[in-house]
């Protein structure tokens, strides 16, 4: 089946990413295809490069980014959320007049309408939130 | 030709405290240009987001309770609204801000897009669709 | 068409597992996991709701969620199934769609 997932919050602060990785990890791990992972809310700032957590602990950007790598998967963070939450890509830094940039590698940046065709396309959509 | 699906937006929390209903809301407009069949369901505190009288001012937020005015233009037309949660808030249809469109198949007749159901038949409805967003 | 409900908050924060339970028609499932994991345990102020809402729902919970939380399967209500994530997958697919109730 074709999975969408929506990652409603960001990491640490709400299991919901962790949730959603290890849904997204079993799913894939059962030969099942995920379509677009969609990130929304606070949820865009699992999207950060910038994240320095604990040794530790889980590198919850860099599982995301290591999965995306892995599996070609498919992560956009909304951009409307984003620009209020401040993750910013190389373009969209630039169009702000913003003097840097934080997406990790894997994720992209786009519109809402990614999210409603991730509902359409899928059979399945799961959300993970508070 | 790509089949139409039932989307539904279901709204429970309150507007302000949380940003969830301003959010949730512009998914449903940039959804409202994909054209599929498309309801708003508000139950538990997310009666109080369709709520008249929202003044924000003095919290400094932006008021965004107008756009829920605007969704009958977008073709947003079924907005179900749960009858428990209203009586267990105090609230009537009264409470709520008066929101329409204009029915093209009766010659744009102005027409309710609220449509108060029971807690049974909002579940019947969750059961006909094909996705839920839940925020 | 059976849903699949999930509730990932404890029944004493939020009610969310109430108000899911009281829109779950008969015949759909419940998953439990995160924070709700706490409305599968025995002899709570809300183990009732659930075991009376089991007759026509069935009930699942996250076993990994149990686990995190040090609550032994031996302290949950008699007849909700432990699952795992692949569980969760398998749940997904086998019904007709997913509400989330946050």
């Amino acid at each position: 089946m074709k999975f969408s997932i929506l990652v409603n919050e960001g990491p640490y602060t709400h299991q919901a990413s962790d949730s959603a990785y290890r849904f997204t990890k079993a799913a894939l791990d059962k030969g099942h295809e995920i379509f677009r992972v969609f990130f929304y809310h606070d949820g865009v700032n699992n999207g950060t490069r910038f994240t320095v957590p604990p040794q530790d602990d889980r590198n919850l950007q860099k599982l995301w980014s290591e999965l995306s790598e892995k599996h070609n998967l498919d992560m956009v963070v909304c951009i409307a959320a984003a620009q209020r939450r401040g993750i910013m890509d190389e373009n969209e830094a630039k169009r702000q007049g913003i003097d840097g940039n934080n997406i990790a590698p894997g994720f992209r940046i786009s519109g809402l309408g990614q999210l409603i065709e991730a509902g359409i396309q899928a059979d399945r959509l799961v959300s993970f939130g508070d | 030709m790509s089949e139409i699906k039932k989307f539904m937006y279901v709204n429970r929390r309150a507007p302000y405290g949380t940003i969830y209903a301003l959010e949730s809301l512009e998914v449903v407009l940039i959804g409202a240009a994909f054209e599929q069949d498309v309801s708003l369901a508000f139950f538990d505190d997310g009666v109080f987001q369709i709520a008249k009288n929202q003044d924000t001012k003095d919290v400094g937020m932006k008021n965004f309770s107008p756009t829920y005015k605007a969704l009958g233009d977008y073709d947003v037309n079924k907005i179900y609204v749960e009858k428990e949660s209203l009586e267990a808030r105090g609230l009537t249809l009264d409470d709520l801000l008066d929101l329409k469109y204009e029915d093209e198949d009766e010659d744009w007749a102005e027409k309710d897009s609220i449509r108060v159901v029971s807690k049974k038949e909002l579940a019947d409805l969750m059961d006909e669709q094909d996705v839920i967003f839940s925020f | 068409m059976t849903i699949l409900h999930t509730v990932n908050k404890s029944p004493f924060e939020r009610n969310s597992l109430q108000s899911c339970i009281a829109h779950a028609n008969e015949g759909s499932a419940v998953l439990l996991f995160e924070d709700g994991i706490y409305g599968a345990l025995q002899s709570t102020e809300q183990s009732e709701l659930v075991t009376a809402a089991m007759s026509s729902i069935k009930f699942y919970v996250l076993g990994p969620d149990l686990k995190a939380r040090g609550i032994s399967e031996d302290k949950i209500i008699s007849g909700i199934k432990v699952i795992g994530y692949d569980g969760f997958v398998d749940l997904v697919t086998e019904h007709s769609n997913t509400q989330s109730w946050l």
